[in-house]
C-alpha cells in the first residue's frame, strides 16, 4: 500500500465532495429573476373583477401600466386552481386596503384561467378589496418572466420593478417593500396621484 | 352525484385551455368545413418556430423544451416565438428576449461563453487526449520483446 | 405488529453488520477458518433479517396497517392490490428498505456461491458488501425509518403517486433497476477485496468480477429500457429520454460497466489494464452511490427527485467516505497494477477494445460533466444555467456514431495481429451492409445527417457481427457436418460469452435505428376535434368517435374514442385518457400507442370540453420506435447467454491465454479462431 500516492488519491476527491456539499446549500428551484432593477414591461390588460370600493374599478376597463406611473404598483399573478395563492388572498386583500388612499395601486392578474372560474373563486373567498385583470394568452405573464403561481412584483414609482415575491407574500412582506417604496417615492418628491 | 360534480370541477379545469386556444391565438385553423382539420398554415414558420422552441425550457416542466411539453405556458410561449418570427425577429433576438425574462436559466444549452466553454471543451479535449495516450499505448505494447507470430 | 417486527428485524440487523465488518477484518488479517465462517455467517443472518423487514412491510401493505408511518404515507384501500403491493418501492423510505433487502441479498449469492473459495478475497469483499449494508441499515433505522408508529391510527390513506399507478411498467422498472444498480456493488466489493487481500495483481478477482458485472449489467440495461419504455407510455410528451438528471444518474454506470465488461477479456486474455480495470470497477460504483445521491439530496431538481430532507446529509457523508476510500485504496495500489502489456500488432481487436474504452469513458465524462455543470456555475458565477437535451444530444450523438462503428470493427477483427489480407476480407464486405441501410433511410425519407450516419455505420455493424456467426456456422458445418441449425445452437453453446456478444451488439444496432429513426423523422399534429372529425398524420386518418367519462375506485377518468379510418372502413380503434386521482390536482394522462412494426402512432389527450362536446388531442407518428423495446430485449437474451456456465472450460482457456499461434491446419486453426473468447 502506497501511502503516498493513497493521499494524494484522497486529495483529488476533496474538491468533488466540496463542490457536493456546498451543493447542498443551494435550491435547485429557485431561480433568481432578471426584471428587478430593470423597467417594468408595459401592459394594456381589461378589468374582469370590479374589486371594491374605495378601489373598485369598473368591469371591462383597460389598465395601462403607462397610466399608474407616479405610483408605487403592487401586481399579483394568481389563478383559482392554485392552491397556494389561497393562502396570500386575504392578506392581500387586507394590505391593499389599509393603503388606500396612498399613492400605491394593487391589481391582480389572472394567469391561464377563465374569468369566469376567477371570479367565483372571488366570490368563494369572500371578495377581493382590489380590481383584477384578465391576462389572454399569458403574453402579461410571459413578459413578466413567470414561472408559477402566486408572484408578486413590486413595482417603484418610476415604472422600475423593484422587488419580486415568489410563492405567497406575508403581510410583513407585503408592508416592508410597500413602505420603502413609497418612502422613497416621498422622498424624490413624486407628484402624489389619488386612485384612479 | 359526488362522483358527477367532482367529474364536471375537476373538468372545469380544462376549459380554460379550450378557449384560450381559440382563433388569433396561434391555434389550429378555425371552424373547418369538412371533417378535416387542417394545422397551421405556414410550416416554414413552424419549422423555425420548432427550430426555437426546442432550444428553450419550459418552466413549469422538469428539463422539457417548450417544444415537446404539452404544458399550456409552454403552448403559450411557442405563440410568443411564433408572432416574434413572423413579426420579423431573429432567432437570437428571440433567444435574447427569453434570457431577458427568464434568465440564462431558460436556455436548454448553455450559452458558449464563459465558464459554460467548460461543458463544451471538455469532451473534446478528453477524446483527443485520451486517443495520444491509445497510441502512446499502442505504440509501447507493439514494440514486442516476444517474436511475432501470425495464425 | 408489522412495524414493530420490520423495525426491530432491523435493529438487529444493523447490530449483526458491525458485528460482521468486526469479523470480517479479522478474517481478512487472519485468515482463520473461524472468523471467515463469522462473517459469511453475518452475511446470512442480515439477509434473514431484512427479508424478514421487508416481509413485514409487504404484509403491512397488503393488509392496510396504517399505523405504519409507510403505509399511512401511500396506502390507500382504494388502490388494487396488484399496485399496493408495488408501492413498497413507490417512496423514499421503501425505496431504500428495496435497496436495502437487494444488497442483502446479492451478498447472501456472492458469499454462498463462493464459500469454497480459499484465501483472503471473499471474506474481504463480504466485509466490503457488509459496509455498504452498514449505512443503508443506519438510513432505515434513522432518518428513513419506514416504520414509525403512527398514532392515532388513520383509516385510510392517500394512495401511492398517481403517477406510479397508471402502467405496469410500474412493477418492471424499479426491481430491475435496484437489481442493476445495487448489483454493481459486487464488482466494487471485489475490487477492494482483491486490493485489502493482496490478489489485484491475479486474474483471478477479474474473471469472477467480470460474471457478476455481467449479471448487474443486464439487470441495468433492461432496467434503462424499461424506463425509457414506461416514461414513453406515461409521461404524455412521445419522449422516451430527456437526459433528466436520474436518467443520467443510470445510465454512467451503464457506460462504465460496459467499458469493463470489454477491458476485463482484454486483462484475462493480455494481463493488461489492471490498474485501468480497478478504476473502472470502483467507479461504476461511485457512479452508482453519486447518482443516488444526486436524486436523493434534493441538490438537482429532476422529475424522479424523491421529497428531500435531512437523508440528503447522510447521503453526501456516505459518498464523501467511499470517495476518499476507493480513491486512496486505488491510488495506493496503484504502483501493484502496471500494466505487463504487449500487442502484437496495432491492427487487432485489442486495439479497437482500447478505443472502445476510450469512447465509452469519455461519453461518461460528458453525461457527469453536462449534470453537474449547473452547479459549477452557480458557484464558480452565481448564475443558475441548464444543461438540457440539446446539449447532450449534440456532444453524444459524433460518440455514439463511432462507437457504433467500432461494435462492427472489433467482432470482424482477430485478437492478436491481422494482416492486411485478413483486414481486407473482413473490413470490406460489411460496407454491403452501409449502402443497403443508407440506401433503405433514403428511400424512407430520412434526411438528418447523424441519422443518417447512425443507420449506415449501424448497418455496417450488422452485416460485420452477423458474417461473425455465419462464419462460425460454416465453420462447424465443415469440420462436424452439422446442419445449419445445430450449428448455430452449437455455436452458441460453444462459446457463450461470444455469442451473447454478438447478441447483445445487434440489440445495440437495432435501438440506436430505432432512435435515429424516431428522432429524426418524427411528425406531429395537434388538432382540435368534435365527434365525427378527423386529423391525419403520416398518412392514417384518426376520427374522433366519442368521448367519455368513467369512475373508477381509486379515480375519475376521461377518455376519447378515436378510430383509424382506412378506406373508408374502421381499421382500430384507440383510447387516450385523462386521469384525475383525488390526492393530486394536476391529472395525470395515459396516451394511447398503436404499435407497428415500422412504428408508433401516439396519441395523448390534451384537454376537453366538460359537455364533450370536443377535445384537444396531440397526435405524433414515431418510425421504428418498437425496435427500441425490441432492441432493448435482444440486449439482454445477449446478457443471458454470456452468464450462462459453460463446460470445458478448462482446455478452451489454456487455449486463450496464448498469443495465437500458427502451426494448425487452416480448418481447425478457423475453427479456434471463432472457439476461443
Amino acid at each position: 500500500m502506497n501511502w503516498r500516492r493513497a493521499s494524494l488519491g484522497v486529495a483529488a476527491a476533496l474538491p468533488v465532495i466540496a463542490l457536493l456539499a456546498w451543493g447542498m446549500t443551494r435550491d435547485p428551484k429557485d431561480i433568481p429573476s432578471p426584471l428587478p432593477g430593470k423597467s417594468a414591461p408595459s401592459f394594456a390588460l381589461s378589468v374582469f373583477a370590479p374589486g371594491q370600493q374605495p378601489l373598485a374599478r369598473t368591469i371591462g376597463d383597460t389598465v395601462r401600466l403607462a397610466d399608474l406611473r407616479g405610483q408605487v404598483v403592487v401586481l399579483n399573478f394568481w389563478a383559482s386552481w392554485c392552491l397556494s395563492c389561497r393562502d396570500e388572498h386575504v392578506t392581500l386583500s387586507a394590505v391593499a386596503r389599509r393603503y388606500a388612499g396612498k399613492p400605491i395601486q394593487f391589481l391582480g392578474v389572472l394567469y391561464n384561467d377563465e374569468p369566469v372560474s376567477g371570479t367565483a373563486w372571488i366570490k368563494e373567498m369572500g371578495g377581493q378589496s382590489y380590481a383584477s385583470l384578465n391576462d389572454p394568452g399569458a403574453r402579461t405573464a410571459i413578459d413578466y418572466g413567470l414561472y408559477g403561481v402566486p408572484e408578486t412584483f413590486f413595482l417603484d414609482v418610476h415604472g422600475r420593478v423593484a422587488y419580486k415575491q415568489t410563492g405567497p407574500a406575508s403581510a410583513q412582506v407585503l408592508a416592508r417593500v410597500a413602505d420603502s417604496l413609497l418612502a422613497v417615492a416621498e422622498k424624490d418628491g413624486a407628484p402624489t396621484k389619488r386612485n384612479q | 352525484m359526488k362522483c358527477a360534480v367532482r367529474f364536471v370541477v375537476v373538468a372545469a379545469l380544462w376549459a380554460g385551455p379550450l378557449a384560450s386556444a381559440g382563433p388569433g391565438q396561434g391555434a389550429p385553423a378555425s371552424a373547418p368545413p369538412s371533417g378535416v382539420v387542417t394545422p397551421a398554415v405556414d410550416s416554414a414558420l413552424e419549422a423555425r418556430t420548432s427550430a426555437i422552441a426546442s432550444q428553450l425550457r419550459c418552466p413549469v416542466c422538469q428539463g422539457l423544451s417548450i417544444q415537446a411539453s404539452p404544458s399550456e405556458l409552454a403552448q403559450q410561449m411557442r405563440s410568443v416565438v411564433r408572432d416574434q418570427l413572423a413579426a420579423g425577429r431573429s432567432p437570437a433576438d428571440v433567444q435574447a428576449y427569453f434570457v431577458s425574462k427568464y434568465g440564462e436559466w431558460i436556455l436548454l444549452s448553455p450559452a458558449p461563453r464563459g465558464i459554460n466553454l467548460i461543458v463544451y471543451a471538455l469532451p473534446v479535449l478528453l477524446v483527443l487526449g485520451g486517443l495520444l495516450a491509445v497510441v502512446l499505448a499502442v505504440r509501447r505494447w507493439t514494440t514486442a520483446p516476444a517474436e511475432s507470430v501470425t495464425h | 405488529m408489522n412495524g414493530l417486527i420490520g423495525h426491530g428485524a432491523l435493529l438487529i440487523s444493523v447490530a449483526v453488520i458491525v458485528l460482521g465488518i468486526g469479523a470480517g477484518v479479522m478474517a481478512g488479517r487472519l485468515r482463520t477458518q473461524d472468523w471467515i465462517n463469522a462473517v459469511y455467517s453475518a452475511v446470512y443472518t442480515n439477509f434473514a433479517l431484512v427479508t424478514i423487514a421487508t416481509g413485514a412491510m409487504v404484509v403491512a401493505l397488503v393488509t392496510h396497517d396504517f399505523s405504519v408511518s409507510y403505509v399511512a404515507q401511500v396506502g390507500s384501500r382504494a388502490t388494487p392490490l396488484f399496485y399496493t403491493i408495488i408501492s413498497l418501492w413507490s417512496a423514499l423510505e421503501g425505496s431504500i428498505l428495496f435497496w436495502g433487502w437487494v444488497l442483502s441479498l446479492y451478498a447472501a449469492v456472492v458469499v454462498w456461491t463462493n464459500r469454497r473459495r480459499a484465501g483472503a478475497l471473499v471474506p474481504w469483499s463480504a466485509t466490503a458488501l457488509l459496509s455498504v449494508s452498514l449505512f443503508f441499515a443506519i438510513l432505515l433505522i434513522g432518518p428513513a425509518n419506514p416504520f414509525h408508529l403512527v398514532y392515532p391510527v388513520p383509516t385510510d390513506g392517500p394512495g401511492p403517486n398517481p403517477l406510479l399507478q397508471n402502467h405496469i411498467l410500474m412493477a418492471v422498472h424499479p426491481p430491475l433497476l435496484y437489481l442493476g444498480y445495487v448489483g454493481m456493488t459486487v464488482p466494487f466489493a471485489f475490487a477492494v477485496g482483491a486490493m485489502l487481500s493482496g490478489e489485484i495483481g491475479s486474474n483471478d478477482w477479474i474473471k469472477l468480477t467480470h460474471r457478476w458485472t455481467l449479471l448487474s449489467w443486464g439487470f441495468l440495461s433492461a432496467a434503462i429500457i424499461a424506463g425509457m419504455w414506461w416514461s414513453y407510455e406515461v409521461l404524455g410528451w412521445g419522449g422516451y429520454w430527456a437526459w433528466d438528471p436520474v436518467e443520467n444518474a443510470s445510465f454512467m454506470p451503464w457506460l462504465t460497466a460496459t467499458a469493463f465488461l470489454h477491458s476485463a477479456i482484454m486483462q484475462e486474455r493480455r494481463g493488461m489494464l489492471r490498474l485501468w480495470n480497478v478504476n473502472l470497477v470502483v467507479g461504476t460504483f461511485v457512479l452508482t452511490i453519486l447518482g443516488t445521491f444526486l436524486t436523493r439530496s434534493g441538490i438537482i431538481s429532476s422529475v424522479h427527485a424523491f421529497t428531500t430532507g435531512t437523508i440528503g446529509y447522510f447521503f453526501l457523508a456516505f459518498i464523501a467516505l467511499v470517495l476518499v476510500a476507493s480513491l486512496g485504496l486505488v491510488a495506493g495500489n496503484s504502483d501493484r497494477l502496471g500494466s505487463v502489456g504487449h500487442l502484437d500488432s496495432a491492427a487487432s481487436r485489442e486495439t479497437v477494445f482500447l478505443l472502445n474504452n476510450l469512447f465509452l469513458t469519455v461519453f461518461m465524462f460528458t453525461v457527469l460533466v453536462g449534470t453537474l455543470f449547473p452547479l459549477v456555475a452557480e458557484a464558480i458565477r452565481g448564475v443558475k444555467v441548464s444543461v438540457g437535451e440539446p446539449f447532450f444530444n449534440r456532444m453524444s450523438l459524433p460518440v455514439v456514431i463511432v462507437l457504433v462503428f467500432l461494435m462492427g470493427v472489433g467482432p470482424a477483427l482477430p485478437w492478436g495481429r491481422a494482416s492486411r489480407d485478413e483486414l481486407r476480407r473482413k473490413l470490406v464486405p460489411p460496407a454491403a451492409g452501409t449502402a443497403l441501410l443508407l440506401a433503405i433511410a433514403l428511400a424512407a425519407g430520412m434526411r438528418n445527417a447523424y441519422a443518417l450516419a447512425v443507420v449506415a455505420l449501424a448497418g455496417y455493424s450488422i452485416v460485420a457481427n452477423a458474417r461473425e456467426i455465419v462464419i462460425g456456422m460454416q465453420a462447424r458445418h465443415e469440420a462436424h457436418g452439422e446442419a445449419w441449425g445445430v450449428a448455430l445452437l452449437k455455436l452458441a453453446g460453444g462459446n457463450r460469452r461470444r455469442f451473447g456478444g454478438y447478441l447483445a451488439h445487434i440489440g445495440v444496432f437495432a435501438v440506436a435505428i430505432g432512435i435515429a429513426a424516431s428522432s429524426s423523422m418524427r411528425s406531429d399534429r395537434e388538432a382540435t376535434l368534435k365527434p365525427g372529425e378527423s386529423v391525419t398524420i403520416a398518412g392514417r386518418t384518426l376520427r374522433l368517435k366519442s368521448v367519455w367519462g368513467r369512475e373508477e375506485t381509486q379515480r375519475s377518468v376521461v377518455g376519447a374514442t378515436l378510430e383509424f379510418v382506412e378506406n373508408g372502413r374502421v381499421a382500430a380503434i384507440i383510447e387516450p385518457r385523462m386521469n384525475f386521482y383525488p390526492a393530486s390536482q394536476q391529472p395525470v394522462p395515459t396516451p394511447a400507442v398503436r404499435s407497428s412494426l415500422l412504428g408508433d402512432v401516439y396519441v395523448n389527450l390534451q384537454a376537453f370540453r366538460p359537455d364533450g362536446s370536443n377535445v384537444t388531442v396531440k397526435v405524433i407518428y414515431e418510425p421504428l420506435v418498437p425496435w427500441i423495446w425490441a432492441g432493448g430485449l435482444i440486449v439482454v437474451l445477449g446478457a443471458i447467454t454470456s452468464i450462462l456456465p459453460q463446460r470445458v472450460r478448462v482446455a478452451r482457456e489454456a487455449d486463450a491465454r496464448q498469443p495465437a499461434t500458427g502451426a494448425r491446419g487452416a480448418l481447425a486453426g478457423l475453427h479456434a479462431n471463432v472457439e476461443a473468447t
